[in-house]
C-alpha cells in the first residue's frame, strides 16, 4: 500500500533537509519526497503543521518481559514507545531471566515479531547472570541479533573484569555499555548525596561513585580499544570526563535521560516521593544544567529514556524500600518539545539528533534517513498539541512517571515502522 | 481545636517556635501530674491511641505507652513482630487498616525515612513520628529542650554540642532544627566519616575536634555510637573514638562548670561517655526520660483538642 504524507515539514539534518514537502512512501520504503506530489491510489495523510522526522530510537528501555510481565511486556512496552514516538527501542537485558545468552535474545526477538509494534534490539548481559563473574556468551547473543552488552542496572564491579569484557567484545565488533555505578561508594544510596540526603535522613549515592566508574571505563575503553557507551549520565563531572574522552579521540559515546535532564534533587520534598527515586539518582541544579549543556554541545551523543516501570504495589513501599526508576517513552519527545524546542535551546535538527540519528550510531543500528530508498521507520509530531501527563496518558501498563501532573507540548501523532502504522491519530495500533 | 498550627507532628518542620513553647509549657503541668500519687487525667478518656512500632524500641515505646495511659487514652501497641507487615503487609495497607478501626491518634516508629507521611496520606488520625529511620525524632528533640530549659532556665543563646554519629541520628535530625528555631546555637562534633553530607543544610556549625569547642558549650549532648554496623566502621576502634569523641571526667573538668551532659539512651559507658560523668550530677539524662512522658502527654494532648496551659489543673 502507498502513502502520501502531505505538507509535512520534513526535518532531517542527515541529508540537510528543513522544508514543507511531501514524501511517498511504499512497499515499507521512502520512494519520493517532493512538492506537489500524488498517489494514483493509497492513503493521504495530512502532515500541515506537522514535523515528520527519521523514526526516534530509545537505546534505554526496560521491558521486563520475560519475568515481570505485570509491570510490562513487549506487547505493551512498543504501544507504549510507538506512543512515545518511538520506532524502536533497545531491551535492556535485566529481565528474569537475565538476557545472557543466544535463546534468551531469540525469545525476545520472537516475542518483538509476534507482539511488538515498533522494533525491538535486544541488548545482552556483560557477565553471566549480570553476576559480573564470568563473560556472558556475547558471541551467541551477537549472532542471535544482540546489538549492544550491558549489565544495566549494577554495573561491572571488577576492573579487570570490564577489561576481559571489552577485549572479548571487540572480536564481534560490538559496543560495551556502561552502568557507571562504584557500588562500594554507592552502596545503600537511595538520593543524590548532598542537600536532600541531609534533608530527608536517607542515604546518599554521591556524584563520585558514578564518575569514577566513567573515568575508569573510559581508560579501558582506551586500554581495548573497545567502543564503549556510557549509560544515563547525571553528573557534571561525568560530562568533564567524556569531553576530555571525545576530544582525545576515543570511541566513547553517552547518553542523558530526561529525568536527568529536565528535574533535579530539589524535586524531592517531604512527601518522598517514590516516582523520583531512580538509579542514578537525580542531581543537583548545576548538574542538571550541565547535562542540558552537553546535550545541546553534542557531548551527550543521545538522549535516552531509562523506562522502567514498576507495579504500583512497589512504588507504594516506603522510599527506601521501593525499587528505582520512573517510565519515560511515552514523555520523553514531549519533554523535548517543552523545555528545549520551545524556548528556542534545541532546534529540531538537533531533536532529531539526539532522538534518532545519535542513537542509532551509537549502537551500530541501520540507519533511516528522509530521503528515496530509505526505510520508512517516521515519526510525525504535532508540536503544538497539548499533552496533560495523567496515569491514562499512558499506554505502559505501569504509571510510575516523575512527571505525573506536568502539562507539556507536543507529540507524536503518528509512527510508521517500516512504513506500517504502530501510532495513528495518537493511537497505538493493535 | 488545637492550640498547635499543625495536625501531625512528623518532623520539626511541622512546629512553630510558638508551638514549641505550648508544649513545653502544657508539659509543665503534666510533669507536676507526673509527681502525684495518683497519675491520671481523664482529658483523652474515650480517645484511642495507637503505638505502631515497627522497629523495636523500649524507651521510647514505654514512654508513649505510659502517656497515653495517665491521659486515660486507650492505648493499643502494634510491635513489628506481632504485626501485619511480618506477613508482607505493606505500611499503606496497615495505615488503612488502622484508619478503619477509627483511631484518633497514632505514634510510628519505623526503619524507613518518611514513614509518618505515609501514615498521614492513609489515615484519618493525628501522627505522631517516634522516629523515622535515620530522618527524624521530634518528641525526643522536644524533651530534650524541655530538660534543658528547665535546668538553664532558658534556650535561647544556649550553645550545645551534639557528639557523635550525626549522620545516622534522627535525634540529632531533630535536635538541629528544634535548637535553631528556639534561638540556640548548635555545633555538630563528629569525625567527617560520622557527619552528614552537607551539615549547613541543617544549620549547624560543625567541629571534628571535640576539645576545641568544649570550652564554649553550656550543654554537651552525646550521641550513641552504634557498635553493630554492617558496612565498614567509621572510625578505627571503640577505644580512639573513646579518647577523641567520649566524655569523659578529663573534659568534663576542662569544660564550662555550669556544663550540663545529655545522652537520649541507652548509653554505651565506657565509649562515648564515662561511667562517672554518667552518674555525676552533671548528666541529666534521668530527667530527660522523666521528661519524656511529660512532653509526650503534652503534644498527644494539643493534637487531640487541648487547651493549652492549664490542663492539667
Amino acid at each position: 500500500m502507498a502513502l502520501l504524507l502531505k505538507n509535512g515539514r520534513l526535518v532531517d539534518p542527515e541529508v540537510g533537509l528543513d522544508v514543507v514537502a511531501d514524501m511517498i512512501v511504499r512497499d515499507g520504503r521512502i520512494v519520493e519526497i517532493g512538492e506537489d506530489l500524488t498517489i494514483p491510489k493509497g492513503q493521504t495523510i495530512e502532515c500541515a503543521e506537522k514535523i515528520v522526522v527519521p523514526g526516534l530510537v530509545d537505546l534505554h528501555t526496560h521491558l521486563r518481559e520475560p519475568g515481570r510481565e505485570d509491570k510490562e511486556t513487549v506487547a505493551s512496552g512498543t504501544r507504549a514507545a510507538a506512543h512515545g514516538g518511538f520506532t524502536a527501542v533497545c531491551a535492556m537485558p535485566n529481565t528474569s531471566p537475565i538476557c545472557d545468552t543466544g535463546s534468551k535474545v531469540r525469545f525476545l526477538i520472537e516475542r518483538a515479531a509476534e507482539t511488538g509494534v515498533v522494533r525491538v534490539y535486544p541488548v545482552g548481559s556483560l557477565t553471566a547472570k549480570q553476576e559480573g563473574e564470568a563473560i556472558a556468551e556475547i558471541g551467541d547473543m551477537v549472532a542471535e541479533g544482540a546489538v549492544a552488552f550491558s549489565d544495566d542496572g549494577r554495573g561491572v564491579q571488577d576492573a579487570g573484569m570490564m577489561r576481559r569484557v571489552m577485549d572479548y567484545a571487540k572480536a564481534f565488533d560490538t559496543v560495551v555499555v556502561s552502568h557507571c555505578e562504584d557500588e562500594s561508594l554507592a552502596a545503600g544510596g537511595v538520593v543524590n548525596e548532598g542537600v536532600v540526603s541531609t534533608r530527608l535522613g536517607l542515604a546518599g549515592w554521591p556524584a563520585a561513585a558514578e564518575e569514577i566508574a566513567v573515568a575508569r571505563d573510559i581508560r579501558l575503553a582506551e586500554l581495548t580499544g573497545c567502543r564503549l557507551h556510557l549509560a544515563h549520565l547525571s553528573t557534571a563531572g561525568s560530562v568533564e570526563l567524556v569531553r576530555e574522552a571525545k576530544a582525545a579521540g576515543l570511541a566513547v559515546t553517552a547518553e542523558v535521560t530526561p529525568h536527568h535532564l529536565f528535574l533535579d534533587e530539589d524535586a524531592i520534598g517531604r512527601s518522598y516521593d517514590t516516582n523520583l527515586k531512580m538509579n542514578p539518582p537525580l542531581r543537583t541544579a548545576e548538574d542538571r544544567e550541565a547535562l542540558v549543556e552537553a546535550l545541546l554541545d553534542g557531548t551527550i551523543d543521545c538522549i535516552a529514556t531509562d523506562h522502567a516501570p514498576h507495579a504500583r504495589h512497589e512504588k507504594e513501599l516506603e522510599f527506601e524500600l521501593a525499587p528505582f526508576g520512573t517510565t519515560g517513552l511515552e514523555t520523553a519527545l514531549s519533554l523535548v518539545i517543552t523545555h528545549l524546542v520551545q524556548p528556542g535551546r534545541m532546534a529540531w535538527s538537533d531533536v532529531v539528533r539526539a532522538l534518532a540519528h545519535a542513537p542509532r550510531a551509537a549502537f551500530g543500528l541501520p540507519a533511516v534517513r528522509l530521503e528515496a530508498g530509505s526505510v520508512a521507520d517516521l515519526t510525525i509530531i504535532d508540536p503544538e498539541a497539548k499533552v496533560e501527563v495523567t496515569r491514562e496518558w499512558f499506554a505502559s501498563k505501569s504509571g510510575n512517571s516523575a512527571f505525573l501532573g506536568a502539562t507539556l507540548l507536543g507529540r507524536a501523532t503518528d509512527v510508521l515502522v517500516e512504513g506500517r502504522f504502530a501510532l495513528k491519530n495518537g493511537k497505538a495500533v493493535d | 481545636m488545637s492550640p498547635l498550627a499543625c495536625q501531625h507532628i512528623m518532623t520539626m518542620d511541622d512546629l512553630t517556635a510558638e508551638d514549641i513553647t505550648t508544649i513545653l509549657d502544657t508539659a509543665e503541668s503534666f510533669k507536676e501530674v507526673n509527681e502525684r500519687r495518683i497519675k491520671k487525667l481523664p482529658t483523652l478518656r474515650g480517645r484511642t491511641i495507637i503505638n505502631l512500632f515497627l522497629e523495636p524500641s523500649t524507651r521510647t515505646r514505654m514512654s508513649f505507652e505510659i502517656a497515653a495511659k495517665r491521659l486515660s487514652a486507650d492505648g493499643v501497641n502494634m510491635t513489628a513482630s506481632a504485626s501485619a507487615t511480618v506477613k508482607g503487609e505493606s505500611l499503606r495497607d496497615t495505615a488503612k487498616t488502622l484508619s478503619a478501626m477509627a483511631c484518633d491518634l497514632v505514634v510510628v516508629r519505623h526503619k524507613y525515612a518518611g514513614a509518618p507521611q505515609v501514615l498521614a496520606e492513609c489515615m484519618d488520625a493525628h501522627v505522631i513520628n517516634g522516629g523515622d529511620g535515620m530522618n527524624q525524632h521530634p518528641t525526643q528533640a522536644l524533651l530534650d529542650l524541655f530538660t534543658m530549659r528547665q535546668h538553664t532556665g532558658r534556650l535561647e543563646g544556649l550553645t550545645v554540642g551534639i557528639v557523635g554519629d550525626i549522620c545516622h541520628s534522627r535525634v540529632a535530625g531533630s535536635l538541629v532544627p528544634a535548637l535553631n528555631k528556639m534561638g540556640a546555637t548548635p555545633i555538630i562534633i563528629a569525625p567527617p566519616t560520622l557527619l552528614p553530607a552537607r551539615p549547613d543544610v541543617l544549620g549547624a556549625r560543625v567541629a571534628t575536634s571535640l576539645d576545641a569547642v568544649l570550652p564554649e558549650l553550656d550543654i554537651v549532648y552525646m550521641l550513641r555510637i552504634q557498635m553493630e554496623r554492617a558496612a565498614g566502621m567509621p572510625f578505627p576502634s571503640v577505644r580512639e573514638y573513646a579518647r577523641f569523641y567520649g566524655m569523659n571526667e578529663t573534659r568534663l573538668a576542662a569544660a564550662n562548670p555550669d556544663m550540663l551532659v545529655m545522652h537520649p539512651g541507652p548509653m554505651n559507658r565506657g565509649v562515648e561517655v564515662s561511667s562517672a560523668v554518667a552518674d555525676s550530677p552533671r548528666a541529666i539524662v534521668l530527667d530527660q526520660v522523666n521528661a519524656g512522658v511529660a512532653v509526650r502527654m503534652a503534644v498527644m494532648y494539643l493534637l487531640l483538642g487541648g487547651e493549652s496551659g492549664g490542663a492539667a489543673a
